[in-house]
């Protein structure tokens, strides 16, 4: 089995009104500190491995986030794929 | 003239939209369900509903655009036939890159359901024939999710194509800051493909076509679009 880690977020270009909502809560609990928060998702995908190397893996996972799992005009993703007992 | 309008589990304007064509425009028109590979034999105008298609479930529109009925409207825009999607139909438009651009979030996170008005910046489109230039149609808002964006140099090629057709202004129709109830990009409601077949807005214009329901401004959108098909 593989697991496949994928974090989606906006582009930097791209208002995060959530992450500016939540970052100001946070300034107001006292985090004085807070300075930008950004708010993506997070994604565990499992990928059966019978016949399928990690570059391979890695190359259908790419594919994934680019058709589907991400909007590239509006966000930015990156992965890992790790071999993990199924 | 002929319409199909799509149903997703979901959609929640579809017969809103079924019931403005059929019964007030006196048109005859197909509900669509979305697994069915290919549309009605002759069908000029596929209108892409309202509502929550698959839940809204990863991005809106996100997975809507990969259903079987999806890529007979990907085919029937490519052979130039119209196609309206109407705010979730909007952003499945946007999705399947029918249209240019994304909707983001409202600025201020909150789903927004009021009036709103509409400058109308081209008359010259199979949407718009029967509307006045720079006039300010009184349409409804239902959405969280409405705030248009697209990057700098997306929005320069739309100006420059005159894409843009619909932006939220006051009752005058001004462009102002107050009037742009969801933050988006250059007060953009309504936008067009390069091509000018198909459009993406957000408003509702089928809630406000019969003047039982409080106006027929949004009536002389489905006006224009029969118009365009009867003369062409």
């Amino acid at each position: 089995m593989y697991l496949a880690k994928i974090h989606v977020s906006l582009k930097p270009s791209v208002l995060d009104p959530q992450g500016v909502a939540v970052s100001g809560a946070l300034r107001h609990m006292g985090y004085k500190e807070v300075s930008t928060l950004r708010i993506g998702k997070a994604l565990d995908l499992r990928l059966d491995d019978k016949g399928l190397s990690q570059a391979a893996a890695e190359k259908r996972v790419k594919e994934m986030c680019e058709k589907l799992l991400a909007n590239t005009q509006i966000e930015r993703y990156e992965f890992t794929v790790k071999k993990v007992k199924g | 003239m002929k319409f199909a309008v799509l149903e997703f589990p979901g959609s929640n304007c579809d017969h809103d939209a079924v019931h403005v064509l059929g019964s007030v425009l006196k048109q005859k028109v197909d509900l669509v369900w979305h697994e069915q590979a290919s549309l009605p034999k002759g069908v000029d105008c596929v209108v892409v509903p309202g509502g929550f298609s698959y839940g809204d479930y990863l991005r809106c529109g996100a997975v809507a655009r990969f259903s079987p009925v999806m890529q007979a409207v990907q085919a029937h825009a490519k052979r130039g036939g119209l196609v309206w999607g109407i705010c979730n139909g909007f952003q499945v438009l946007t999705e399947s890159h029918l249209v240019p651009g994304a909707l983001l979030r409202n600025k201020d996170l909150q789903f927004l359901c009021q009036d709103v008005y509409l400058r109308v910046e081209r008359t010259d489109t199979h949407f718009t024939n029967r509307a006045l230039l720079g006039q300010a149609l009184r349409i409804p808002i239902a959405h969280g999710e409405g705030n248009y964006f697209c990057e700098p140099d997306t929005l320069k090629r739309m100006e420059d194509q005159r894409q843009i057709v619909f932006r939220y202004c006051d009752a005058n129709g001004s462009l102002t800051d107050e009037a742009n109830p969801n933050g988006s990009l250059g007060s953009i409601a309504g936008v067009l493909n390069a091509q000018g077949n198909v459009l993406g807005m957000m408003p509702h214009p089928e809630r406000v076509s019969e003047e039982a329901l409080g106006g027929t401004d949004g009536k002389v959108l489905f006006e224009s679009a029969l118009h365009a098909l009867t003369t062409k």
